[in-house]
């Protein structure tokens, strides 16, 4: 106890003194911010919110108090209990970490819990509007199911036998984090709403559009998975319609790299397996199970 | 008569979360005919926001840990109120769980030989709880989200429930309405699961998402099942505290489990303070023995801001009101001293909490690889519930189950970190096996359309008082700021009173909110309905409060602020007399098997 005592003290005294200061400059700062911020000054912003159900609608402004530490999603709700009690708009955890609060703020796809009014121009009127690439509902709300329906036509996640006799797996974690950038995604489908194939095209049937073909990468690319959905993607989940503009991973709130890592990978296997003259010959001579070790060699 | 669509299933599971999706999944596997109700869309409820991990006895990082010292640490957690069955049976399947989850999709952070590695975590003598970074709730919901779609379970999104149906004592299914439309829904069932979730937003401080209304506990009660250990709320002691709109937030134990350590604004570790006698013998007492702790070092104790989360939110409580707090009345959590004995620290921070340094950097300007974070408790889960049987989950109510956070038993008075993950794995498991079996022994429930027309009629209630009374958000606003005040961390049978009272006039005005619109989306229509759901809740932590004069885990109380073994002894139950009062009684715990007694004991 003794000698615990004393390597407690010598720290505290000398090694750990730059870390005390570390923590009263950091209170100090911290203070300051709080002259300014903590939400006892406020001053009045302007929000221009999209009313309106199904297609028809039009924006309204509304007039709230705010002060700087909030987010847009703070601004609705006060607006909800101030008056407009039933101005709809999709929530749940506030944190950045569900994608349920995704809407276009003056025109970009953000989600609105993690959109401070901090780092917008309060001086002109906020809009805030539905994502516009989906069916509207009711003021913010819109119909995300596609991209439910999307998900279940890509094949589900199959594994190859455990590695082990009890019935686990032996992954390398330098395996793991390729594809846990791509299971990092909230689903808050703003790559969706920005990708010009759903957005300007409509084309939710035929492309599945950035979010899934995330989900697909996952798949393809899971140390485990077995399955080859190379067809698929090209015939049934439109791969081929994306151009590659990136904008989807310019949006993306998790910061996935959508377009180089994900699908720019997987339009790569389409073509290796398509438009590959001599890997066609080879895939014809040997039967369809090349195809399978092709991948495994691959990865 | 009142409209509403009807649906049929053996099984159905009101919530879609970790728990209600496992519960679904092993309805289906059962053969059973099921329906899954998601509050939101799939895939949004709350188990996207635990980040730390689930725990599970697989050895994998410290070969010392089997199930049965998972068991004494949750049993020594929960100050041995817990449900002793239902704490064996956790320990001894979570693995299994954790294991079938690898073999769904998910992918865990790996040892060095490829193994699903573990880590440190408050309360766990061992490093247990599997994780991926700080996001193990969105991995694991998203694992059995894509496991279900391809089940034949009917998924029913954004779709609240309003009221259980009974046929005479047996459940017979539910009522709800859709939210896009307001369409009213009946669901006829042979036997139900509720996986709704918790309460927090019964208080203002909370890390809970808007949908924790106590939606499960109040259908439980109203339809007559027995509640307990409701006194027990654990408030989580890192919320953040600044800027205030996101006061609340979860700042995850990992951060501590990763060498993140507690100052106040002298800069002094106060941690070390106060130890508790049954935690001493495995804590750290310097913190050269803490760090080494947190760096693997199987020789060395746990640091003292490891010690399970009642105890770390009071001594946080009492640096704040002793004038040591941080400017925003938390205290500082310091990641970023590692620097100080890792050469590559910022990169191990951001790869080790990647959430908590986009959170922390795009909500309060705040670099956590240089800076401190100021953090304070926060209303985080309600170790109450409803009481259950252990093997099956099923309560008072015959063909009535629950699992996850609305049921009780587990976690006693004090829930240890990543046992709620692990938690609602097993039990909606065993839920959901348990339900497809009574509802394949039962005839179809005859559902009463009367009993259903009253409902709906009630439900609406709100859009005829139009343009009457106040709106619903003034009112919730009111209670949740009542129990943050009166029935929060620290409680005296004076301010339980005081709120029981204030309660009185909460409900009055409740009865009275009107709502304008249409039933279209409408978020003031279902404040007004949830609002009913905290109402009950939060009357039932209130009495139940007032009843257990000590302190234990979660509840503590200024007026009896030391534990007094005679209240060792038994659960709070808390259930709806004849006439429509509170029955609040005292259930003796059943004596401990004499197996489990020697492994308690072994471990002390």
């Amino acid at each position: 106890m003794d000698a615990g005592q004393s390597v407690r003290e010598e720290k505290t005294s000398s090694g750990n003194q730059s870390f005390a200061r570390n923590i009263v400059e950091s209170g100090q700062r911290a203070a300051a911010r709080s002259d300014t911020s903590a939400g006892t000054e406020t001053r009045a912003a302007t929000f221009r919110i999209w009313r309106g159900a199904g297609a028809s609608g039009q924006l309204h402004d509304y007039s709230t108090n705010v002060s700087e530490g909030m987010v847009v999603l703070d601004a609705i709700h006060q607006i909800q209990a101030e008056g407009a009690t039933d101005l709809a708009v999709r929530w749940n955890c506030k944190a950045g970490k569900c994608g349920s609060c995704s809407a276009e703020i003056n025109g970009m796809p953000r989600l609105m819990c993690m959109t401070r009014l901090s780092e917008l121009d309060l001086k002109q009127p906020v809009t805030v509007e539905p994502m516009r690439a989906f069916p509207p509902v009711k003021d913010l709300v819109t119909d995300v199911s596609s991209n439910f329906r999307a998900k279940k036509r890509i094949r589900k996640f199959t594994p190859r036998a455990p590695d082990a006799p009890d019935g686990t797996w032996r992954i390398a974690q330098s395996d793991a984090d390729r594809v846990q950038e791509f299971r990092k995604c909230i689903e808050c489908f703003l790559c969706q709403d920005v990708c010009h194939v759903l957005r300007d095209h409509q084309l939710h049937e035929q492309f599945v559009g950035p979010r899934l073909l995330v989900h697909a990468a996952q798949l393809e690319m899971h140390p485990l998975d077995i399955l080859d959905r190379t067809d698929e993607l090209k015939e049934s989940h439109g791969i081929g319609y994306c151009n590659i503009t990136k904008c989807c991973t310019k949006v993306c709130p998790e910061n996935i790299t959508i377009t180089d890592n994900a699908i720019i990978p997987l339009k790569e296997r389409v073509v290796d397996k398509y438009y590959d003259p001599l890997g066609k010959l080879v895939r014809l001579m040997r039967g369809k199970k090349s195809t399978e070790t092709g991948k495994g060699e691959a990865r | 008569m009142a409209e509403y669509q009807r649906h049929e299933h053996d099984v159905l599971v009101i919530g879609a979360g970790g728990a209600g999706l496992r519960a679904a999944i092993e309805s289906a596997h059962s053969g059973a005919s099921v329906g899954l109700i998601c509050k939101s869309l799939l895939g949004k409820a709350h188990t996207v926001m635990a980040e730390g991990g689930v725990a599970a006895a697989l050895a994998n990082v410290d070969d010392r840990d089997n199930w049965k010292v998972h068991f004494a640490d949750t049993m020594r957690g929960g100050q041995y109120l817990n449900n002793w069955r239902m704490a064996e049976l956790h320990a001894k399947e979570a693995p299994d769980r954790v294991r079938e989850l690898e073999a769904w999709g998910t992918v865990f952070d790996r040892t060095a030989d490829g193994r699903i590695l573990q880590r440190n975590f408050g309360g766990h003598k061992y490093p247990r709880l599997a994780h991926v970074g700080d996001r193990t709730g969105l991995e694991m919901i998203r694992t059995l989200q894509d496991y279900a779609i391809y089940q034949p379970i009917d998924v029913h999104m954004e779709c609240t429930i309003v009221s259980l149906l009974k046929d005479g004592n047996r459940i017979a299914g539910a009522v709800g309405y859709d939210r896009e439309r307001g369409r009213f829904k009946l669901f006829a069932a042979k036997a139900v699961v509720l996986a709704t979730g918790g309460i927090g937003r019964a208080y203002s401080v909370t890390s809970n998402s808007w949908e924790y209304t106590g939606d499960g506990h109040a259908l439980a009660y109203n339809a007559g099942a027995a509640l307990q250990d409701m006194e027990f709320v654990q408030f989580h002691p890192t919320g953040m505290v600044w800027p205030p709109s996101v006061r609340g937030i979860l700042v995850t134990e990992g951060v501590r489990g990763e060498g993140g350590i507690l100052v106040n604004k002298e800069g002094r570790r106060f941690m070390f303070d106060d130890i508790p006698e049954n935690y001493r013998s495995q804590t750290a007492d310097n913190e050269e023995e803490g760090w080494r702790y947190t760096q693997g070092d199987k020789n060395a104790r746990r640091p003292p801001e490891l010690l399970t989360r009642d105890h770390v939110a009071r001594a946080i409580m009492k640096e704040v009101r002793e004038g040591r707090g941080s400017p925003h009345g938390g205290v500082f959590l310091d990641i970023s001293w590692i620097g100080s004995r890792l050469s590559n620290a910022e990169a191990h921070i951001k790869k080790k909490l990647p959430s908590m340094y986009h959170q922390f950097k795009q909500l309060a300007d705040i670099d956590i690889t240089k800076e401190p974070m100021e953090v304070g408790p926060t209303t985080h889960y309600v170790m109450g519930g409803i009481r259950v049987d252990g093997d099956t989950q099923m309560s008072s109510v015959p063909g009535l189950f629950a699992a996850g956070e609305v049921g009780a038993g587990l976690h006693g008075a004090n829930r240890l970190g990543g046992n709620s993950l692990s938690d609602l794995l097993v039990f909606g498991m065993r839920a959901g096996k348990y339900a497809a079996e009574f509802a394949a022994r039962q005839s179809s429930a005859r559902v009463d359309g009367q009993n259903a027309d009253a409902i709906i009629h009630s439900a609406l209630e709100p859009f005829d008082r139009q343009g009457g009374g106040e709106g619903p958000y003034q009112v919730e606003h009111d209670l949740q700021t009542m129990m943050q005040e009166l029935v929060g961390i620290v409680r005296r049978e004076d301010e339980i009173k005081r709120a029981l009272d204030i309660l009185k006039t909460l409900n009055d005005r409740a009865r009275k909110v009107s709502v304008t619109g249409n039933r279209e989306y409408n978020p003031g229509w279902h404040t007004a309905l949830d609002l009913q759901n905290l109402l009950t809740v939060s009357e039932i932590v209130a009495r139940a409060a007032l009843e257990r004069k000590e302190s234990r885990g979660g509840h503590f109380r200024d007026d009896f602020p030391e534990k007094n073994p005679s209240y060792g002894k038994f659960n709070i139950v808390i259930r709806r007399g004849p006439n429509g009062e509170m029955q609040v009684t005292r259930e003796p715990i059943p004596e401990m098997r004499e197996d489990l007694k020697r492994i308690v004991e072994e471990n002390k």
